[in-house]
């Protein structure tokens, strides 16, 4: 389907030589079975080999398909058995691509994603993506070349310490001190990425290390005496959220992103549709319960449905599963859902009670959470306890009839963002993957694309980290080729990483890029105009008044197709211009009003009952009804 | 805001004591005092730490804490049913006409004389750090030329121990 390229071709001539000739150390080339087996059961006997040998071995042993980087210096010798393995390197343009491209890829597949970089400025490149992956408890692996371990703490050409900068960004990291430990260290890296409350890990392996002589064995026997995740809930707690599951009036189920971690969405569907209970799912979950689903109130949060926003601070019970009561969904803590008891589960001891009380902490991985409450709820029904939620479901009702989602057309005739996104929505269908950058449009995109399936929305929420809508696109794409990928980028994100496109080009990834072009930084000039007077300090991008870059001719000049839309009349046919490509990555610019707000909002710092249904605009809510 | 003692189990690897203190100063802890060293089992150190808190957000620090890979077990010693002791070495002007004072000083506190000057006396002394700082309350009047303290230790009463459990007790 996708269109050879100089690139992939040598990497496929690269595999079928690995596999012909048995000298070359890729043996599973030629007996990989189709579908791979656990990484455990793939033993080797110890063979001579080099430390970067053993590096690449050890990725093959651990089932990685891809990994994305640039070679440099110090990561030098692992470049030369990764170009005979049967693990396909994608050179990025930058190593913050790398980065984001593993996540996408982990985000989009479940796996864990795997990026490589050479030691000081490649290493410091990485940094960004991972302290995204951690904010967002992506399984991310990062393999960097150190300088080589004498010049070590002597301010070598291109050292930096890369484990020392990580350390509050990662769920651990590793500098690997001689080449026997590399298989370990491997095998523990993905186990801890992994595993429990998923996170990025990065291996640092200085240079002397990857070329010392060592032999390889696999599998090894990891050694992490201080890491025991309880996967496990204790069942008095399971009882006891039950039992105030089956007697509270207005519960609300508050739905995180542990839930598509912990791959229980299933499980969600049947939880919520046995008690009837409403839910809500923040911006890391969405997708986890189908958008169209009667008993779906919507986002919570800052730009969260009213319905939503009130369902949480007007409830008795919040059932919090794999959610952790950020700041963008709580607003103002202490005034936030004042009258409701909280069940707290997650899997991170640590956020329970962090930063709400909780009645009932609940640690544990959200399929077994469930799975235990379905069960405990069962039996709560069976034994007669069941609270009648008719009012409660009334007045959500209520509010989400007077207070749906919405947008008013622009009055100067531009094209409305919130147009563009929402046919993009309902013409690409709910199959696809979509991928937003930061910003005004990835809450537009959160809003109007309605999300049916899990782990078809991939975006930065914790770190807000603009410049990840195109390379996370190109990794989700590599994990997920038959599955149509689609960024939504503003465009000042799309000016961060857009280089990466070059990358898709030649190794044909056929990602869409739909960047919603206001001309301006739009979700800062939104708050200079709410929040100070309508100055509009350095938020003017430039890309309307003087079109620069002209993004039709960037996209070209990267080897993509490039398309324009100006008018709602063309938004159909050139959405539909870009399904026909497959060949090639394309890149459509919508030039669209720079007026437009994200409504509705709880501005910074205030409480939820604050919510704005739209500028100047307070929901109107009766106190009785609630 | 209350003094609390964690005895902390951690692997004996490189790194391991910046990874910890790094995690109090980013979640906005001060530490009072911090002692580290290896422990009957080689593979183990206990960082001893000092932390002057409330004890809600102490509960979150701990938590943080056992999410370290390299921490291996976080015990909070009740002052009650624990010993704890620090190490003093202070350095004392002491001239003929005061150093008969000063050593008397010296025996009240139980402490030692380890080195000997024409002007001054150098005094080691262990103990809580409620009775050191009576020591050099008492000491201050001769005029403290340099000191050190090294960080607390301490550990529990009675005959139950703090180990680091059967991952590592084969070690």
């Amino acid at each position: 389907m996708t269109r050879p390229t100089p690139e992939t071709l040598a990497h496929t001539a690269r595999r079928a030589r690995a596999a012909a000739d048995p000298t070359l150390d890729v043996d599973q080339a030629a007996t990989r079975p189709a579908t791979p087996a656990a990484p455990a059961v793939r033993p080797a006997a110890a063979t001579p080999i080099s430390g970067a040998g053993s590096l690449v071995r050890s990725l093959e042993a651990l089932e990685v398909d891809v990994v994305f980087g640039i070679p440099g210096g110090a990561i030098l010798p692992a470049y030369d058995p990764l170009y005979d393995s049967t693990v396909r390197h994608i050179l990025v343009r930058h190593e913050q691509g790398a980065g984001h491209a593993a996540t996408g890829y982990a985000q989009a597949t479940g796996k864990v994603g795997v990026c490589i970089a050479t030691s000081g400025p490649g290493a410091t490149n990485l940094v960004t993506p991972i302290a995204d992956a951690y904010m967002d408890s992506v399984a991310m692996v990062a393999i960097t070349g150190q300088v080589a371990s004498p010049s070590i703490g002597t301010d070598a050409f291109q050292e930096a310490d890369i484990q020392g900068i990580t350390l509050p960004i990662t769920k651990h990291n590793f500098l690997v001190q001689n080449a026997e430990e590399i298989p370990r260290v491997l095998a523990e890296a993905f186990h801890l990425a992994s595993s429990g409350r998923p996170g990025p890990v990065l291996v640092d392996i200085p240079k002397d290390v990857l070329q010392a002589s060592t032999t390889f064995s696999w599998p090894p026997t990891l050694d992490l005496p201080g890491y025991r995740p309880t996967l496990h809930p204790h069942g008095k707690q399971i009882r006891e959220a039950a039992r105030l599951m089956a007697a509270a009036r207005r519960p609300v189920l508050y739905v995180g992103g542990g839930v598509l971690k912990a791959g229980a969405t299933d499980g969600l569907r049947r939880l919520a549709e046995l008690t009837g209970i409403p839910v809500v799912t923040t911006l890391m979950a969405l997708g986890a319960f189908p958008d169209s689903h009667q008993q779906h109130l919507g986002m919570p949060g800052m730009h969260g449905t009213v319905a939503a926003v009130y369902g949480l601070q007007k409830a008795d019970l919040i059932v919090a599963l794999g959610a952790r009561f950020d700041d963008r969904v709580t607003g103002k803590l202490d005034s936030f859902a004042p009258d409701a008891a909280v069940v707290h589960a997650d899997i991170d001891p640590a956020e329970i009670g962090k930063n709400r009380h909780v009645d009932v902490p609940i640690v544990g991985d959200a399929k077994h959470v469930i799975d235990e409450l379905i069960t405990a709820v069962t039996a709560e029904r069976s034994a007669g306890r069941t609270a009648d939620l008719g009012d409660w479901w009334t007045q959500l009702n209520d509010l989400r009839n007077r207070y749906p989602l919405g947008y008013d057309e622009p009055v100067d005739g531009t094209l409305s963002p919130q147009y563009v996104i929402k046919r993009l929505g309902e013409i690409v269908g709910p199959d696809a993957i979509f991928v937003a950058g930061v910003g005004q449009h990835q809450m537009w995109a959160s809003q109007f694309i309605s999300y049916e399936k899990p782990y078809t929305w991939l975006n930065s929420g914790g770190l807000g980290t603009m410049g990840y809508a195109v390379p996370a696109a190109m990794g989700a794409k590599v994990g997920k080729p038959d599955t149509v990928v689609w960024a939504v980028d503003g465009d000042g994100c799309f000016q961060m990483t857009n280089q990466e496109l070059a990358t898709c080009a030649l190794e044909g990834i056929p990602v869409k890029i739909a960047v919603i072009n206001n001309g301006n930084l739009g979700m800062v000039r939104q708050w200079q105009t709410l929040f100070y007077n309508e100055r509009y300090s350095n938020t003017e991008l430039g890309t309307h008044k003087h079109r620069i870059p002209d993004f039709v001719k960037l996209a070209e000049a990267l080897g993509c197709v490039g398309l324009r839309c100006e008018s709602a009349d063309d938004v159909d046919k050139t959405i539909a211009a870009a399904m026909e490509i497959n060949d090639a990555p394309v890149v459509i610019d919508f030039v669209v009003g720079k007026d437009a707000m994200v409504w509705p909002m709880v501005a910074a710092g205030t409480s939820n009952d604050e919510i704005m249904f739209a500028r100047g605009v307070r929901p109107v809510f009766d106190e009785d009804d609630i | 805001m209350t003094m609390h003692t964690l005895s902390v189990l951690v692997e004996n690897k490189p790194g391991v004591l910046a990874r910890v203190s790094g995690l109090f100063s980013r979640r906005g802890f001060n530490i009072d005092s911090l002692a580290v060293g290896e422990t009957e089992n080689p593979d183990v150190s206990r960082i001893t730490i000092v932390v002057n808190a409330e004890s809600s957000p102490l509960e979150q620090v701990t938590k943080q804490l056992n999410k370290l890979v390299n921490v291996l077990k976080i015990v909070e010693l009740d002052p009650q049913v624990s010993v704890a002791r620090e190490l003093l070495l202070v350095k004392v002007r002491a001239d003929r006409s005061a150093r008969s004072q000063v050593l008397e000083t010296v025996n009240l506190f139980r402490a030692r004389v380890v080195d000997v000057a024409p002007d001054t006396l150098t005094i080691e002394a262990t103990g809580t750090p409620d009775k050191l700082d009576a020591l050099l309350r008492d000491l201050e009047a001769f005029g403290i030329k340099e000191m050190v303290q090294s960080g607390l230790v301490a550990i529990g009463r009675g005959s139950r121990s703090i180990t680091a459990g059967p991952a590592l007790r084969a070690a």
